[in-house]
């Protein structure tokens, strides 16, 4: 609790024993009066004064406003007839409860969500002559060597000059298993060093690295604000005045009626009345819960590694029904493995070590991928005479006998038979000495949660999942079949695919949404062309976290998923809290009009409807398990 | 330019009375508080003076709600 709202406790704690005294004390008239003025002043003394403020200031309309009028009213009612001014106390101090509840709960998950997200490295160890000495990470400079020791976040981005060890990236991406690291390797800020001391070269400077970043990009996201908070911002702004209209037109109409006809006009019944209603028209709980449930929201999402960049990408992720994947780097890896080997009258390791022998001057991915997938270190002495053959591969002599390791067309330009395969990737085939000796596979690896991530979505409402690829058609189409793709665009050139996207977006009808899931590699364009731009695996990519307006900060597909559902629950927590509040208000304004329902309901209604909502709000922060 | 300040409201409504403020003070361009975070976000016109711009914002401010605080 903070001071201010240590004293406001003090304050209720003595108006309440007050309270209880004077129900002993069995004064009247005016010594009555003025006693019950003490505990109202006590608890209520700040809201009279922020009232008259207020009206001096032109800003008539606030809760202050409502509240001071009416228990003002209230007691002004129990001076003249009643003697009764427990009810106007009553009034304030619940409000007053209220209202530090309300102070206590937002703070405190306030400061729950901040501690999420709390990745912010304090200091960094820097070795000035021969000892270390912690330094503010803002004061190390690009290329000095920091020291990680067991148990400490990276605070600034770099690569490791000595020692290994295993890294928690949790914080950052909310993946529990340990990335290894070891010299030569690129670390970025944020993770947590676990077994090993760590020498770092630093690349960046602290407000460059990945950890400010995603800082700075979290704590600016609630200030982009939502549709759903700027409807509740512009009802409060109409509700309030319409309510103060209501209850005066309350006290006054039903009585000149009454006269009008004959009847006895009863004022003080309908002041009451009047009152009670301004007591139950404060709109606290709308204006606290709905931007409180979505930075609950944000904060939990940034907890599972799925950064939002505002409330309203939030609310627009919330409605996608259409999912369109750039394959490359979100369904697949994006890099080229050995899949299948084919060997013909040789072993799989053998024919794998002569292909990779032979493209061992290479530097295309495709031999880099050949050597990766031999395992050993390649001894290029036995290799010589290499000749690249432009578009068909290379023949080389290996161990004195002819290689050659290539397409179709270096087999038919050699008069060597071959045996085709039908599979999605990249095919060498392999001749010794003129004889086929088979052929290995190339494939870029699909991403094993790649078919539960679209089954996933289909599952969580999405109505169809786009696939766009370089690929030919024919492999596009059974990868598409395979992972349960509805759509598929094959054989684009980057550029297509602004214009596929557009496409799509323009035969589009309705309020739903269209989300586009890219690696953040020049995609760019499309990343901000459609309606929500998703970028995966962005540890350490600028790029991607401008362009996006989602990143989900490691490359498992299954993320996407979860950014949906965490947006799915918080905006139905905010349905939930805006339906929920209004109706109650209305209600609670309905029955107070009729006079079925006292000043106390009323401020029950007030109070009791801001903690459910507050309470409802802070279950957007829970979204582990979604 | 853009500065970000540091500030104490305690009710999201004088948050966003506070906006509403900020915005309307000649020398703003675009403003939004960020009752979450308690930061005052504020997009200065070209060639604004900084601190006399500052000043009519914490004046207004204090006008809609006498509570709040704004660490310049």
């Amino acid at each position: 609790m903070t001071k201010k709202q240590k004293k406001m406790l003090t304050r209720i704690i003595l108006a309440t024993v007050l309270m209880v005294l004077l129900h002993f004390v069995p004064a009247e008239g005016l010594i009555r009066f003025g006693l019950y003025m003490i505990p109202y002043l006590i608890i209520g003394h700040d809201i009279l004064r922020k009232a008259f403020k207020g009206i001096r200031n032109g800003q008539v309309f606030d809760e202050n406003f409502l509240m001071a009028s009416a228990t003002v009213g209230a007691l002004t009612i129990g001076l003249t007839q009643s003697g009764d001014y427990v009810e106007a106390v009553a009034v304030m101090l619940f409000y007053q409860i209220g209202e530090l509840f309300q102070a206590i709960a937002v703070g405190k998950s306030r400061k729950n969500i901040t501690a999420l997200m709390d990745i912010r490295p304090d200091y960094a160890n820097v070795e000035i002559d021969g000892c270390l000495e912690q330094v503010d990470p803002e004061e190390v400079e690009i290329g000095t060597i920091i020291v990680v020791q067991p148990g400490e976040k990276v605070p600034i981005d770099g690569v490791v000059v000595e020692g290994r060890s295993s890294l928690n990236t949790s914080a950052l991406t909310g993946e529990s298993l340990p990335r290894d690291v070891e010299t030569g390797d690129d670390i970025i800020s944020g993770c947590v060093n676990m077994t090993g001391l760590l020498k770092i070269r630093t690349t960046r400077e602290f407000g460059e690295s990945t950890v400010s970043k995603i800082l700075d990009l979290v704590e600016n996201a609630s200030s982009r604000k939502s549709r759903s908070e700027d409807f509740i911002a512009k009802f409060a702004k109409i509700y309030t005045p319409a309510v103060c209209y209501s209850a005066l037109a309350l006290a006054l109409i039903p009585p000149v009626a009454s006269m009008l006809m004959g009847i006895a006009p009863e004022w003080s019944q309908w002041l009451y009345r009047a009152l009670s209603f301004l007591v139950a028209s404060c709109p606290c709980a709308l204006v606290i819960s709905i931007p409180l449930s979505f930075f609950a929201g944000i904060g939990g999402a940034s907890h599972e590694g799925v950064l939002v960049k505002g409330s309203n990408f939030l609310e627009v992720l919330s409605q996608v029904d259409t999912v369109v994947f750039d394959k490359t780097g979100t369904l697949t890896h994006g890099n080229f493995q050995v899949s299948t080997v084919y060997p013909e009258g040789m072993d799989e390791k053998a024919l794998l070590e002569y292909a990779a022998l032979a493209e061992s001057a290479s530097s295309h991915p495709i031999s880099r991928s050949l050597r990766e997938a031999c395992g050993q270190i390649l001894d290029r002495s036995r290799v010589s005479d290499i000749q690249e053959l432009g578009g068909k591969g290379v023949i080389a002599l290996v161990d004195g006998k002819q290689v050659a390791a290539g397409n179709d067309r270096l087999m038919n330009h050699l008069g060597v038979t071959f045996r085709n395969r039908e599979d999605v990737g990249t095919i060498v085939h392999v001749a010794v000495e003129g004889a086929y000796a088979g052929s290995i596979l190339i494939a870029d690896q699909m991403k094993p949660t790649a078919k539960d991530a679209i089954r996933g979505l289909k599952k969580a409402g999405v109505k169809e999942c786009v696939m766009l690829t370089g690929d030919r058609k024919a492999v596009a189409d059974r990868v598409a079949k395979d992972l349960g793709i509805d759509r598929v665009y094959a054989e684009l050139l980057p550029g297509d695919k602004v214009d596929r996207v557009e496409e799509l977006l323009e035969g589009r009808t309705g309020r739903k949404k269209l989300a586009f899931v890219g690696d953040g590699i020049n995609d760019a364009p499309v990343l901000s062309r459609a309606d929500i731009g998703i970028a995966m695996g962005a540890m350490g990519s600028d790029a991607a976290i401008e362009a996006a307006d989602v990143v989900l900060m490691d490359d498992d597909p299954m993320k996407i998923v979860k950014a949906i559902r965490i947006s799915r629950k918080t905006l139905s927590i905010v349905y939930q809290n805006i339906v929920f509040a209004i109706a109650i208000k209305i209600l609670a304004l309905v029955l107070v009009a009729v006079g079925m329902a006292n000043m106390w309901i009323a401020i029950f209604a007030d109070v009791g409807v801001m903690v459910l909502a507050v309470l409802n709000a802070i279950r957007a922060l829970f979204v582990k398990k979604l | 330019m853009k500065k970000t300040y540091k500030i104490e409201v305690d009710c999201a409504n004088c948050a966003a009375k506070m906006e509403d403020v900020t915005k309307k003070t000649p020398g703003v361009k675009a403003a939004v508080v960020n009752f979450m975070t308690q930061k005052l976000i504020v997009e200065f016109e070209d060639g604004a003076d900084v601190a006399a711009v500052m000043a009519n914002v914490v004046k207004g401010c204090k006008k809609v709600e006498d509570d709040c605080v704004i660490y310049l």
